[in-house]
């Protein structure tokens, strides 16, 4: 088509770029599918081809891309009400609705398929249901519905880990659930720190997140319980398949840390966060970005000393 | 709205058309490096009385 059969009328001068339908797959939150997945595909103990090994973990990544870009589409009501989304393609008016959805179709059909091309049907079939989970059960069904989003729709975010061992194996076992059941236990603190210190955001989208059905107080209850949770299980997984000493080094440092965050949020009331703009719950949740990525990567390490004979207990 | 040669529209058109053959160009390449790896590890071989006739 030449310059000369454009109607003007049709252009945007804000149209996107190729950037922006990159920004559609939520590459921050694909990083930490990307590494959880490969950390699951190296811990198993199986010789996986470093070609086929790379590929997994790109459509493993390129699933929870296309699950992104769905989400979206089918959030962007809300996001043109949150200040933290108001930047994303679809509110700020460079994408259509319609395009994002066809991209994450598009993908997820795509990676699903080469992901079972690659490995197994078993890791292609997983990534299908993790991605249903994450934009039917989560995004559409759960989100607004219930405080507990969050807590259930969590464990989208954490199957990539058992994607990337059935990927590796063709098979299911103990030690790719115990990875899931650290990220599952991690989200929830991690969001409602996140929601704590951004305030009003879900408040005015009407999510029903636990700041908002429950108010503030009993969010920062939830955080210091979830945390006690999380590291009773964190430490006790260094005695597990995946455990052992660095591990349990790691984790206990990591958790020490996280409880007395989660202890200050407890102890803290709205004059005191308001005061000082949320360090507290901002430190919090940094930390926990922090506290995810050293576990995982304490746990890789257990798998690759292994066949020295160093990792694990013995 | 008039169309120089030099419009940033067509910077960003060839940026996004770039950027689709560039990702075209990966799939190619991956499916091939990923068929190499397969036929090399033994992965595409039939198994015995899977034949196709």
């Amino acid at each position: 088509m030449s310059d000369a059969s454009i109607n003007a009328s049709n252009i945007r001068e804000d149209e996107a770029g190729f950037g922006d339908y990159f920004a559609l797959l939520k590459p921050r939150v694909m990083s930490l599918v990307v590494f959880t997945a490969l950390v699951g595909l190296l811990a198993a103990p199986v010789t996986v081809h470093p070609m086929v090994g790379f590929c997994a973990i790109l459509f493993i990544a390129i699933g929870g891309g296309a699950s992104g870009a769905l989400n979206m589409w089918w959030d962007a009501d809300i996001d043109r009400v949150m200040k933290r989304t108001r930047g994303r393609p679809i509110p700020s008016g460079k994408v259509e609705p319609g395009e994002a959805m066809a991209l994450g179709l598009a993908l997820s059909g795509m990676s699903c398929i080469m992901l079972a091309l690659a490995t197994n049907i078993f890791a292609g079939a997983f990534l299908a249901f993790t991605i249903f989970f994450y934009v039917v059960v989560y995004t559409m069904w759960l989100k607004r519905l219930t405080p507990q989003n969050i807590v259930i729709g969590g464990a989208a975010g954490a199957f990539p880990p058992v994607i990337g061992w059935i990927a590796a194996t063709g098979s299911m076992a103990v030690e790719p659930w115990l990875m899931f059941a650290l990220t599952f236990l991690w989200t929830p603190p991690h969001f409602w720190a996140l929601a704590l210190f951004m305030r009003n955001d879900y408040d005015d989208a009407g999510v029903p997140m636990l700041t908002v059905t429950h108010g503030r107080r009993a969010t920062r209850v939830h955080i210091l319980v979830y945390t006690l949770l999380l590291a009773l299980f964190a430490v006790g997984a260094a005695f597990s398949g995946i455990g052992g000493p660095l591990y349990l080094a790691v984790s206990l440092v990591l958790n020490m840390l996280f409880i007395l965050g989660a202890f200050r949020i407890w102890r803290r009331d709205e004059a005191a966060s308001e005061a000082d703009n949320f360090a507290t719950e901002r430190s919090f949740f940094k930390l926990s970005l922090l506290y995810l990525f050293l576990h995982f990567g304490a746990v890789l390490a257990e798998a690759l000393l292994r066949p020295y004979g160093l990792g694990g207990w013995g | 709205m008039s169309f120089r040669a030099t419009h940033d529209l067509h910077k960003r058109r060839f940026g996004r058309n770039l950027g689709v053959g560039l990702v075209l160009a990966a799939f190619i390449a991956i499916v091939f490096g990923l068929t190499v790896a397969k036929v090399s590890n033994g992965g595409m071989t039939f198994q015995p009385g899977t034949e196709q006739n």
